[in-house]
């Protein structure tokens, strides 16, 4: 015997390994096998992508809202790999959700819970809300804004259920506010409760599969029947590869979302739950007063039912598939009725009232700038000073970096300098400045403020701040109002404008200002319709305080 | 029934193993070589030194020692801790100014000065340095770790920790 085979028939005599991977591969399949059976293997190889990707999270996440929002911002900006991690973990759960389904419908339409499968599609029932469940508990867990009033919602919707509704929320430890206990129970029931639940539950569903053998079609008992490797073993890591690359260029390209940390105050948030409980969440609205709970419990509790009786309810002998036209009808209702709820629930959306999003998985340090120094970064950029000059990093370039401190002189001085650049540094090749002394004040205030920490962050703020800083300073609205604590005291600060006022509010009082506020001294302004989205955002953008 | 392969079949099954070996390796790759960048990699840090304030230099007097408590920033994961550290400033006779670590190099004990004999002192294992950090006896395998030290306006600003490297100072 070769050296390898002897090392295989040890393992295999002490351990039955050998054997018990044959038997697995091996296992006898109907002859009609095939393409349309692939979706339990890839739903199985999802949920080991998000076990493996939660424990790397969790290396690097502190379960307590008092750091979790701080550590994912943490594992996304400065972790190498962390915002992929964070990706493959967020879009593999909602591709999981995706896959199950899909799971459950090829089973549906085939007829495949029928005697003796109906242990096997009840345990898929099961396995299909512990999926949910994760989406639920997994939603709070960034500790953002979209997060806790999410789950606001969520257990609000749990205290609506006649007589456990009370304890269950209890038990979620929500009552009256999320806080330490909620989110630590979600944390618990995500991370050591869900996980070994499920696999026990797969097992279970496994087991039964292989007790039953795949569902075969009609016509199969008359086919020699098939192994499962190599040949559906191949179609089933084709599926897993196609899902593999969709769910690994969604991680890579598409942007997670984060946005402000979760502020309990805020009463200009509109909760949305994650895409796949839009339709409940529709639902929920169809129904008002005392016939809520039709909404909030007993559907969704009869639809679960429901799910449960399929393989009681349809007890009819095997047909094809073409023939079963009532399961393919159902299919198509339930198609329709889900795409419209969510449609509905998506349309309805209040549009945010900053129409922009800020990322905060990036350094937001450019949001405590004041809006000289903020418009800085405007001409900085319209000037084109990075074509000599580096900022923090970057390979040396003619000009010095502008992030270095020993270049840090006096505003007087650095406006001499951008005016006549030779004659402050002498065999200086830079070109003058054609800008008036104002805007070159406000450049000189910025990069004043550029230090080696803060160059990259400064650097990463949105277009529309800066157009609207620059707007601010061409109007001078800091001769009367105050924002990030610089400016005049005449005006009402604009720090917290976006908790006051409405965005068309803010518009008209552009327009009209003593129609809104009598008695106000502020002049009215003629804003583009571009400019006037731009200076709103800026304002509303502005830090609480 | 009994079924012979045909060479037809051995052709489809070799192809048929060798996209299982190579999907599932490409698949694990991908999966395995973030995952260990995500581990072993150090974090980003936001670039720069912070030159932290660490009193007036007038004070101190040629060839004695004085230890120095500042506030520093500590960057530790996700949070930024402000905590006391301290150095021994020596300024040297020719208006040089070195700060040391407070820490022994042998296994992190905190030393101290010992007027009588002039030397620092190591109370855990009898290490001793000279008046310039250089390792005189003892365990410690190097010389006492300095900071990088510059002086603006009458001020001493004390840099980053740097890890000495062999016994002589």
């Amino acid at each position: 015997m070769r050296w390898r085979d002897r090392v295989i028939f040890w393992l295999d005599h002490r351990t039955g390994v050998e054997t018990a991977i044959r038997n697995f591969l091996y296992e006898d399949i109907p002859a009609s096998s095939g393409w349309h059976q692939v979706f339990g293997s890839v739903a199985l190889f999802l949920f080991l992508v998000q076990t493996f990707t939660g424990a790397l999270l969790a290396f690097n996440y502190a379960p307590t809202p008092g750091d979790a929002y701080n550590s994912l911002r943490y594992i996304m900006a400065e972790v190498t790999a962390g915002r992929l991690m964070r990706g493959l973990h967020h879009w593999g759960a909602s591709m999981m959700i995706v896959v199950v389904v899909l799971h459950m419908t090829q089973a549906f339409l085939y007829g495949a819970y029928k005697k003796p499968r109906e242990a096997t599609w009840i345990a898929g029932v099961f396995l299909l809300l512990l999926t949910l469940a994760y989406g639920l508990t997994g939603y709070l867990l960034p500790w953002d804004n979209r997060a806790y009033w999410g789950t606001v919602v969520t257990t609000a919707i749990a205290a609506k259920a006649p007589i456990v509704g009370p304890y269950l929320v209890r038990l979620l430890g929500g009552q009256g506010n999320i806080g330490v206990v909620t989110f630590a129970r979600f944390y618990g029931l995500h991370v050591l409760l869900l996980p070994p639940a499920t696999t026990l539950l797969i097992a279970v569903h496994v087991y039964l599969v292989r007790k039953h053998g795949v569902a075969p079609k009609l016509g199969d008992e008359t086919q020699p029947s098939k192994k499962f490797f190599p040949r559906q073993a191949f179609h089933d890591t084709v599926a897993i590869f196609i899902a593999f690359v969709i769910l690994f260029v969604m991680a890579a390209a598409v942007r997670v979302p984060l946005e402000r940390l979760a502020d309990p105050t805020d009463t200009t948030y509109v909760p949305r739950p994650e895409w796949y409980f839009l339709f409940l969440f529709q639902t929920l609205r169809l129904f008002e007063g005392p016939l809520e709970i039709i909404g909030s419990v007993v559907l969704p509790a009869m639809a679960i039912l429901a799910l449960i009786l399929v393989p009681f309810i349809d007890r009819g002998r095997l047909q094809k598939v073409t023939q079963r036209t009532f399961a393919a009808a159902v299919v198509g209702l339930a198609a329709i009725g889900w795409t419209g709820l969510t449609l509905a629930a998506i349309h309805t959306t209040p549009k945010p009232l900053i129409p922009v999003e800020i990322d905060f998985s990036q350094p937001t340090d450019w949001l405590q700038l004041s809006p000289v120094e903020m418009a800085g970064i405007g001409y900085f950029r319209e000037e084109n000073c990075i074509s000599c000059h580096t900022v923090g990093t970057g390979k040396p370039t003619i000009g010095p970096d502008l992030a270095g401190t020993a270049i840090h002189k006096s505003g007087a001085w650095m406006i001499q300098h951008f005016k006549h650049p030779a004659a402050m540094v002498p065999g200086s090749p830079m070109p003058a400045i054609q800008l008036s002394d104002a805007q070159l004040n406000t450049l000189a205030a910025f990069l004043l403020k550029l230090n080696p920490r803060n160059a990259e962050a400064l650097q990463s703020a949105p277009e529309f701040a800066v157009a609207g800083a620059l707007l601010y300073q061409k109007n001078q609205c800091g001769v009367c109002h105050a924002a990030n604590g610089i400016g005049g005291k005449l005006g009402p600060p604009l720090n917290g404008l976006r908790r006051r006022r409405s965005q068309v509010w803010i518009e008209k009082h552009f327009r009209d200002p003593q129609a809104l506020s009598r008695g106000s001294m502020m002049p009215a302004y003629k804003f583009s319709a571009s400019e006037m989205q731009d200076i709103v955002a800026y304002l509303f953008v502005l830090p609480d305080e | 029934m009994t079924e012979t392969p045909a060479v037809n079949d051995i052709g489809r099954r070799r192809f048929y193993l060798t996209f299982i070996y190579g999907l599932w390796g490409l698949m694990t790759a991908a999966l395995a070589a973030p995952a260990l960048v995500y581990l072993l990699l150090p974090p980003k840090v936001r670039g720069g030194t912070e030159w932290v304030d660490a009193g007036e230099v007038s004070p101190l007097q040629p060839k004695i020692p004085v230890e120095r408590v500042f506030r520093k920033n500590r960057i530790d994961g996700w949070k930024i801790t402000s905590e006391n550290e301290t150095a021994w400033v020596v300024k040297f006779p020719d208006q040089k100014i070195v700060a040391f670590g407070p820490q022994c190099t042998h296994l992190g004990c905190a030393y101290h000065w010992d007027e009588g004999t002039s030397e620092f002192l190591c109370p855990c294992h009898s290490s001793v340095f000279s008046l310039d950090g250089a390792v005189v006896s003892g365990p410690a395998p190097r010389a006492l770790d300095r900071y990088d030290v510059k002086v603006e306006n009458g001020k001493l600003l004390l840099g980053e920790l740097r890890e000495s490297d062999g016994k002589n100072a």
